[in-house]
């Protein structure tokens, strides 16, 4: 369902009159009395299609599409690059056809971003589905009746989809591990609860020359391996990995999925696109030999279909929003926005598919390949600076043995008393608490008041001069002391719990 | 030590011990200083050390002036000096405002380093008792001392200046600073090795001057936003010159204190520079400011403003807020007034925490001491790193008086003059407010991106003001 109630109510306020199909909300329990209560209205079938904007969740049929006005605007899911007839249909129907599958990963759009949106929920129901076959709970407990162990999930690909999944999954209390190859979303997968499996790849190979096929079968190699070890240990599996424009990649393989225990479970959430699971078939629940159910539904995100609609009808309220500038219900598409040019397919009789590649979808791509470049530039870094060190200490231990061994006679204790003074003034103070370092800087500087004992040493001197100048620096630095004391005390004394 | 064969206790031999017990005290002091739950000990420890130096050093004093026979002169002035220093000292830091704290942090420095040329001038006047071999090492030890003083000296009244805002925080831009600083360090060599074959007292002045100078220049060329780091390390130096007094005088206890002081002072600016993202070399260098930031042209789009009373209503629908404040929140006094609301807060069952980078204000730790006054319980203010991942899951984040570190372009945007800089990453939030007084950048001079994001809103007017119009509405 494109529209809930509450969007129909922001759809009203950017100017639109808003009608809704009988019955239309149904399956997501929103009924025609609360679309009414919201202001629209409730009309048949072929009304609604007569809409100057109609707005729907799937592709229309083709029936549908003679069904619209020439010159109306519809939106939807249009899967613009798999359907190329149904760009034909609707440009030879001389409509305009919005998809919302189309709208640019950028930021600015994210409020648009159906797929978002969507891998979210799918998320999250793939792990109810999961639960619901499991024949165990998720949290482990101890009952009077014996002790259950928690359950184990692995999600493999920590994108949106994958990290809704392990949400969900650590908040039911199953111990969740996450796979993917991008090492920087290990914060994220700890951030809700899950722990980052890293596929280590020994470094002999890495860096040899000429190796770099090489580096990525060993890559894979050893994600295989991590995926049969964990295919015995664990009960849930959910995978998610997909690669766009490519088949999804195979990664749970027969023999992993035979090395489960009875009464596992498999969610393969991308089996639409020919699954990462061996076995795995789209729309179907599987059961191996050994009793391992296999998930291939493909319609998670609709199985929430209240929570789909309402997020799916806010995306398309965000699009509204951008598209009606003048809030008056009347529709202007800027084919200078990216946006906006990128999710219209056809405008006006007229396919507009592909949009040109625009520089902002670029931009990901190129960061992607120089990522790699930094992260072996910052990998040396280190090893340099650490080289520069070990030679800076060399230096400076040399200088001091040279100083040392040619100073007269009370300099090298002196040295030696200076230098283990250092040493135990950076330990000292190494784990010093952040809140601290304010009274931590007052008392050393009070600390260092000690001057005043060689102004005093120098206060008995027989010239008069001396003696008024090391009254200063007497006078000067016992301010520095007293008040470097008590202002310490004073503010360690606000210090409470 | 010299008479340990006719009796044990001696002057002398009394005056070593006392000065390896403070020693150790001044080392358990700064340990104690590490953690909460002992930094009262701590200071206690500094304070006794201190004591027992000052008693056992006096105490030697008074016997020699009795010996030499000029018996009272040098005690009075001793009184004197002492009495009139800690009447001063101890009046100051009872009437320091909390939000002048590092102000008065600054200027306790200079004492120190003007202690310490005093106390090298007078090394120069009175080498007679120095044996002949050790004539030349007695020279330079002059000189180091005094110049390190001097630097500190002038060093500590600039960052004074700056802080209490009574010379504009603005980098001073000299043509070729660089070779100024890197010209002094080459006069200041060149001129030892001269003192040390023929001791002049025009050398001494002419050092003096140049190392005044060195430290004028120092400091000023170093922006308003780096100035806890100049704060740490001008303390470090004072340590640095009581060290170098010690070696000058012979005195094991000024050598260890000031070491002490010293390294411990250079790892705590090595920490602030740390989480800055900065090297130590080029906040001393001052090179802060010289980028120009690439992206001023930026079209950021449109900042949103909100009420106080829609500011109110949002945090107390909110489950969990998390307060981030800035210099602004001392500049405006505002730290009983957050208190207090946060205290309301915490009564409707609102999870307040507080988000403190390191170098939020000017000094390591002001927020936390400005908060602290305002009884604001210490184990809900946590460190960026502690709060940082979970900024995300907070629903409004209160930006009060900070502006670059919560600045998303240290993070995104790598053309930025404070990229790489750890950030409070406070726009992951789902709703952040900001109070301000105009959309004015800080003092990295950089713009801030995280005013236009579709989850922030502006708070318009003086801090306190605002804060009090949300408790009215709570």
């Amino acid at each position: 369902m494109a529209a809930t109630p509450a969007t129909v109510k922001q759809l009203a306020g950017l100017g639109f009159d808003v009608v809704v199909e009988f019955g239309a909300g149904e399956r997501a329990s929103f009924t025609d009395t609360m679309y009414m209560a919201a202001g629209a209205v409730t009309v048949t079938r072929a009304e609604a299609w007569a809409s100057d904007v109609v707005l729907k969740v799937n592709p229309p049929h083709e029936d549908e599409i003679f069904r619209l006005t020439t010159g109306s605007t519809l939106i939807g899911l249009l899967s613009p690059a798999f359907r190329p007839d149904l760009l034909e249909a609707l440009a030879a129907h001389g409509v305009t056809a919005l998809a919302m599958d189309a709208v640019p990963r950028i930021s600015r759009a994210q409020s648009m971003d159906v797929l978002s949106s969507m891998a979210n929920i799918a998320g999250y129901r793939a792990v109810v589905e999961a639960a619901h076959e499991f024949g165990w709970f998720f949290t482990g407990q101890v009952t009077a009746a014996g002790k259950v162990p928690p359950a184990k999930v692995l999600v493999a690909g920590a994108g949106v989809a994958g990290l809704a999944a392990i949400g969900a999954a650590s908040s039911l209390g199953a111990i969740v591990r996450a796979t993917d190859p991008r090492p920087e979303v290990a914060d994220q997968v700890k951030s809700i609860g899950g722990e980052y499996l890293k596929v280590e790849v020994e470094e002999e190979m890495a860096s040899a020359d000429g190796y770099a096929k090489a580096t990525t079968d060993a890559y894979n190699r050893r994600a295989a391996e991590i995926y049969s070890e964990q295919a015995r240990e664990v009960d849930i599996i959910i995978t998610t990995a997909l690669i766009p424009g490519r088949p999804a990649p195979k990664l749970i393989t027969a023999e992993d999925v035979a090395s489960m225990k009875p009464g596992s479970v498999i969610v393969d959430m991308a089996a639409g696109q020919g699954g990462n699971v061996e076995g795995s078939m789209a729309g179907e629940r599987v059961v191996t030999d050994n009793g391992i159910v296999i998930l291939g539904y493909t319609d998670l995100a609709g199985r929430l279909p209240a929570q789909a609609s309402q997020l799916y009808g806010t995306n398309l309220v965000n699009l509204l929003k951008l598209l009606t500038p003048g809030k008056d219900g009347h529709l202007v598409i800027d084919f200078d926005d990216v946006v906006q040019r990128s999710v219209t397919v056809v405008r006006d009789g007229e396919k507009t598919w592909p949009p040109p590649a625009v520089q902002v979808s670029a931009a990901p791509a190129q960061t992607a390949s120089s990522a790699p470049d930094t992260g072996e530039e910052s990998a040396k870094r280190p090893r340099l600076t650490a080289r520069g060190k070990t030679a800076l200490l060399a230096t400076g231990i040399a200088a001091l043995l040279a100083v040392a061994a040619v100073a007269p006679a009370p300099l090298p204790q002196h040295f030696t008393v200076l230098v283990l003074s250092v040493v135990i003034g950076f330990y000292v103070i190494g784990k010093v608490h952040h809140a601290l370092h304010t009274p931590l800087m007052s008392v050393t500087n009070a600390i260092s008041g000690i001057i005043v004992v060689g102004a005093l040493l120098q206060i008995t001197s027989d010239s008069l001069l001396i003696r008024i100048a090391a009254a200063a620096a007497t006078l000067v630095a016992s301010i520095n002391i007293f008040g470097g004391f008590a202002v310490t005390r004073r503010m360690l004394g606000m210090f409470s719990k | 030590m010299s008479n340990t064969i006719s009796g044990p206790l001696t002057t002398e031999s009394l005056a070593g011990a006392a000065y390896i017990v403070a020693a150790l005290l001044f080392i358990l002091s700064l340990a104690g200083l590490s953690k909460h739950e002992t930094a009262r000990r701590g200071v206690a420890y500094g304070i006794a050390g201190m004591a027992i130096a000052l008693a056992s050093t006096v105490w030697g004093t008074l016997q020699s002036d009795f010996i030499s026979g000029l018996a009272g002169i040098g005690t009075l002035l001793l009184l004197v000096a002492v009495i009139i220093g800690a009447a001063i000292g101890l009046w100051r830091a009872r009437a320091v405002q909390m939000t002048g704290m590092p102000e008065l942090i600054a200027i306790l420095h200079s004492f120190v380093g003007l202690a310490a040329v005093l106390v090298g001038w007078n090394g120069h006047f009175e080498a007679k008792d120095v044996a002949p071999s050790l004539l030349g090492v007695h020279r330079s030890e002059v000189f180091i001392g005094v110049f390190i003083g001097a630097v500190t000296f002038t060093g500590s009244i600039v960052a004074f200046l700056k802080l209490s805002a009574r010379i504009k925080s603005k980098p001073l831009m000299l043509p070729g600073k660089n070779l100024l600083n890197l010209g002094a360090l080459l006069a200041f060599a060149a001129l030892t090795v001269w003192y040390v074959a023929e001791p002049q007292l025009s050398l001494l002045v002419a050092v003096t001057a140049i190392a005044l100078a060195l430290g004028w220049h120092l400091v000023a060329s170093i922006g308003g936003g780096d100035m806890p780091v100049v704060v740490s390390m001008l303390n470090s130096y004072s340590g640095w010159a009581a060290a170098a007094a010690g070696f000058l005088l012979n005195n094991d206890l000024l050598i260890v204190t000031g070491a002490l002081v010293g390294s411990s002072g250079a790892y705590l600016s090595y920490i602030m520079c740390k989480a800055m993202n900065r090297s130590f070399v080029s906040v001393i260098a001052g090179g802060f400011g010289l980028e120009a930031p690439a992206s001023s042209d930026t079209d950021y789009g449109e900042h949103r403003e909100i009420t106080a009373e829609e500011t109110a209503d949002l945090l107390k629908n909110a489950s969990s807020v998390v307060i981030t404040p800035g210099y602004g929140m001392a500049v405006a006094q505002a730290q009983h007034h957050v208190a207090e609301l946060t205290r309301k807060l915490r009564e409707k069952q609102v999870d307040v925490r507080f988000g403190i980078h390191p170098v939020a204000g000017r000094l390591p730790g002001h927020m936390n001491v400005l908060l602290a006054e305002a009884k604001v319980p210490y184990d809900i203010v946590l460190e960026m790193d502690e709060i940082n991942d979970e900024l995300a899951q907070t629903e409004v984040v209160l930006v009060i008086g900070a502006n670059d570190t919560v600045n998303p372009a240290a993070a995104e945007d790598p053309g930025s003059p404070i990229a790489g800089m750890p950030v409070l990453r406070v726009w992951e939030a789902g709703n952040v407010v900001v109070f301000k007084r105009s959309m004015a950048s800080g003092y990295a001079g950089v713009q801030n991106p995280l005013f236009f994001r579709d989850n922030s809103q502006m708070l318009f007017g003086d801090a306190k003001d605002r804060i009090d119009d949300i408790l009215q509405r709570i």
